[in-house]
């Protein structure tokens, strides 16, 4: 029987079947589950890297040593395996390489919307992008093969709607693999002018032989349908042009997105009266068409931003509009929040009570930055609240420094923060720190980190101890704090703002929503004391809310942290044997 | 057979999952074709969150878009008002009659619409209400809302209680088996 797979645990599967022997991954939706799922199989090795470059290059050591290697990571976290990516094209591999990146077109959980085919074109290397979890484990197989063939790391892109669709895949046993033999080789392994230039050449013409075998390759196919329309689509979007258009078209499916076909494209043209190009994000195959002398109908029609589905190309192809009923007022938005007892609130609270500037980073905690918490001024990128600070203090001067924070969490700081806390100390930086130490990579569904003790297979390890390192990089005030206790908290950065030195804080408490976490009983709203002064919203926490001028606890969601308590002027708030909604 | 399309939509944390799960395998079960399709990551952190299942003789798109649904399982009014653009004009709307303030109405910046429930119906859409909270609590979880909604769904569609009970089995972790299979039950008997 077939089962039913995520398009990333159907990468995972395929991981497995074809003899991968090393992952090296960071979490990053929507990429995070395939290394999850990978990590259920025994003969697999998986491991959380601390960023995508010390990944990625795991995986490129690991497929020099032999063995078929794998890294994931989003579409950003490229930007930071970039490095390796680019030379690892020149050096080659020995046994074979898949990087996978899987963009996040309409950013659900993204800080841009960038288009990863364009780094297969820049380092030069071959990628391909499956439109469904049955693809997503049959192209693993076809990028090892690839890779092998012709020397070189294959980029695997995925999306956010294949990463986390499931469809039905059928599956084979594992094909074991005997490990391939190294041979010390300089002129392919080390990338020094001298060698690099060389490799060069030799990567011009892997490309050209590469588009020879994307003429004829059976992952680029012709579906024929009416030849009235011709269509050229890639991944998902190959599944939205499918559904609207079904036989009233026909397609030109490109299974490798880079380098593309050049006769096939043309053949295909001939034969249909109006092609369009259908492709989510930027026109990378319109462009390759108007390359080829091929006139094509493309972003014209099909904006450059956010998603595409089967109604936007049926609105578009067929001029139909969809029929719909509309709720006549309006519906309040819903975004994400910080969880009941999330530990990140009460720091907040403290920060948006201080009034300081807030140099944000990438995590749960950028909920900071939404009201009524609104406290965070700037979030560029991971690493970039310390960095960014240093900066901006930098321009503006110690007052300046005296009225501002970085905060960054625990995986984001070993990710890519500490390189930018050495340079506050080596340039002798005056800023204050913050790192929310709440035990876990949070954002992306709990993945363990160096701080936390625990490999990604559960195994216990050496945990970086965060004062001990501040300490040695040459921070002399390194100050722990409970985030519950803001009188505390408050307190501590107050101080460490109107030193003149550097500082670090660290607001430790695990996530709320960790199973190892005790929770308290939910906090009970004394209703006689209670005047519906509102203070005990200003934390923004969901389980709190005020009806028919009395505050009331959601007894489904408060954990019992008691940080509303704190707020109460009037001690409405109890700890509670339960709540009254 | 012509390709169904349901829409599961609620409240991060609520668990949609589940209920999209157990859709899951009884599809599969039967030998048809079918895609599941979720966004995992920020919207999970109490934002509004939606599933789409589709499923029939070959399913090409993974996502439902509006005016496109069958079926809209809703687990929060609010979320019903949301999504119910997406809703086939022939479609079937049912929905939980809880009602889960987000951040904006908590804060005072927006109001929590009334009624409703009242006003999908008198946009001329097929609406069922249910108390799932409730039926939840009856059958011993408050947290098996939705088993509740997917028993309540299960009686317009083609799939028999055998088989459903063997989704629950196969996806429900033993020690909550009982009560999920309770919270179907009420469900799937559940009467206006």
């Amino acid at each position: 029987m077939k089962k039913l797979l995520l398009g990333n645990e159907a990468v995972a599967r395929g991981l497995y079947e074809a003899g991968c022997r090393v992952v090296s991954s960071y979490p990053g939706t929507p990429s995070t589950e395939i290394t999850e799922y990978a990590a259920k199989y025994e003969d697999l090795y998986c491991e959380w890297a601390p960023n995508e470059k010390v990944a990625a290059e795991v995986a490129i050591g690991a497929a020099i040593g032999g063995g078929r290697s794998f890294c994931a990571m989003k579409h950003v976290g490229l930007n930071v395996a970039a490095d390796p990516l680019f030379t690892a094209s020149y050096a080659g591999v020995n046994a074979g390489l898949i990087i996978a990146v899987a963009d996040d077109p309409g950013m659900h959980s993204s800080q841009n919307e960038q288009d990863s085919r364009h780094y297969a074109i820049a380092a030069k290397v071959p990628m391909l992008e499956p439109s469904d979890s049955k693809e997503c484990r049959d192209f693993v197989s076809v990028a090892y093969q690839l890779s092998e063939e012709f020397d070189t790391p294959v980029l695997l892109r995925l999306s956010t709607r294949v990463s986390h669709s499931q469809s039905l895949v059928s599956l084979h046993d594992r094909v074991e693999l005997p490990l391939k033999e190294y041979r010390k080789d300089p002129q392919k392994y080390v990338m020094m002018p001298a060698m690099a230039k060389k490799k060069h050449v030799v990567v011009e013409e892997r490309t050209k032989k590469l588009v020879e075998w994307a003429e004829s390759a059976q992952i680029n196919k012709i579906e024929w349908g009416s030849t009235e329309v011709g269509i050229i689509t890639s991944g998902i979007a190959y599944q939205y042009a499918r559904e609207a258009m079904g036989e009233n078209a026909s397609y030109l499916k490109l299974g490798m997105v880079n380098p593309l076909p050049c006769d096939l494209i043309r053949e295909f043209a001939k034969r249909v009266k109006t092609l369009y190009v259908v492709e989510e994000l930027d026109g990378v195959i319109e462009q390759h068409c108007a390359q080829l002398g091929v006139k094509v109908i493309g972003k014209e029609l099909f904006s450059p931003i956010g998603e595409l589905s089967q109604k936007i190309v049926a609105e578009k192809l067929l001029g139909k509009k969809p029929e719909e009923k509309v709720f006549g007022e309006p519906v309040p938005p819903r975004p994400p929040v910080m969880c009941a007892g999330c530990p990140h609130r009460g720091l907040f609270y403290a920060l948006s009570k201080l009034k300081v500037m807030v140099s944000g980073d990438i995590g749960c905690y950028t909920l900071g930055a939404s009201a009524p918490l609104s406290a965070m001024d700037t979030t560029i990128c991971m690493g970039a609240s310390i960095s960014g600070l240093h900066g901006f203090n930098t321009a503006r001067g110690t007052e300046s420094a005296k009225h501002s924070v970085a905060v960054i969490g625990d995986s984001t700081f070993m990710h890519s923060g500490i390189t930018g806390l050495v340079n506050i100390v080596y340039n002798q930086g005056i800023s204050t720190v913050i790192i929310l130490d709440n035990s876990i990579t949070g954002m992306t569904g709990h993945q363990q980190n160096p701080t936390t003790g625990y490999t990604l297979k559960g195994d216990q390890t050496t945990a970086i101890n965060l004062e001990k390192l501040c300490d040695a990089l040459g921070i002399q005030n390194v100050s722990v704090v409970d985030p519950y206790d803001l009188k505390e908290t408050e307190a501590v950065i107050r101080r460490e703002l109107e030193k003149e030195e550097p500082s670090v804080i660290i607001s430790r408490r695990p996530c709320a929503l960790l199973k190892y976490v005790k929770h308290k009983k939910p906090m009970k709203i004394l209703t006689d004391a209670c005047r519906g002064c509102r203070q005990c919203l200003k934390i923004g926490c969901p389980a709190i809310s005020v009806r028919n001028g009395k505050a009331v606890i959601d007894n489904t969601l408060c954990v019992g942290c008691g940080l509303c308590a704190e707020l109460c002027a009037f001690h409405a708030i109890a700890d509670g044997e339960g709540g009254d909604n | 057979m012509e390709t169904k399309s349901i829409m599961i939509v609620g409240v991060g944390g609520q668990g949609t999952l589940l209920a999209s799960r157990l859709l899951g395998y009884v599809i599969t079960s039967r030998g048809l074709d079918v895609k599941v399709s979720e966004v995992h990551g920020m919207s999970q952190r109490g934002g509004s969150v939606v599933t789409y299942v589709k499923f029939g003789d070959k399913v090409y798109s993974p996502v439902v878009e509006e005016g496109e649904a069958d079926f809209l399982l809703s687990f929060e009014l609010l979320e019903s008002a949301r999504w119910i653009s997406y809703l086939k004009p022939t479609g079937k709307l049912i929905s939980n009659t809880q009602q889960i303030d987000p951040m904006p109405v908590i804060s005072g910046a927006a109001q929590y619409p009334a009624e409703i429930a009242e006003k999908i119906a008198a946009l001329g859409c097929d609406i069922l209400t249910a108390d799932a909270l409730s039926l939840s609590e009856e059958a011993g979880n408050s947290k098996a809302v939705n088993v509740v909604l997917m028993g309540i769904l299960s009686n317009f569609l083609d799939f028999s209680a055998e088989e459903w009970d063997a989704a629950i089995d196969a996806c429900v972790p033993e020690k909550f088996r009982e009560v999920n299979h309770k919270a179907f039950r009420l469900g799937r008997s559940y009467r206006v």
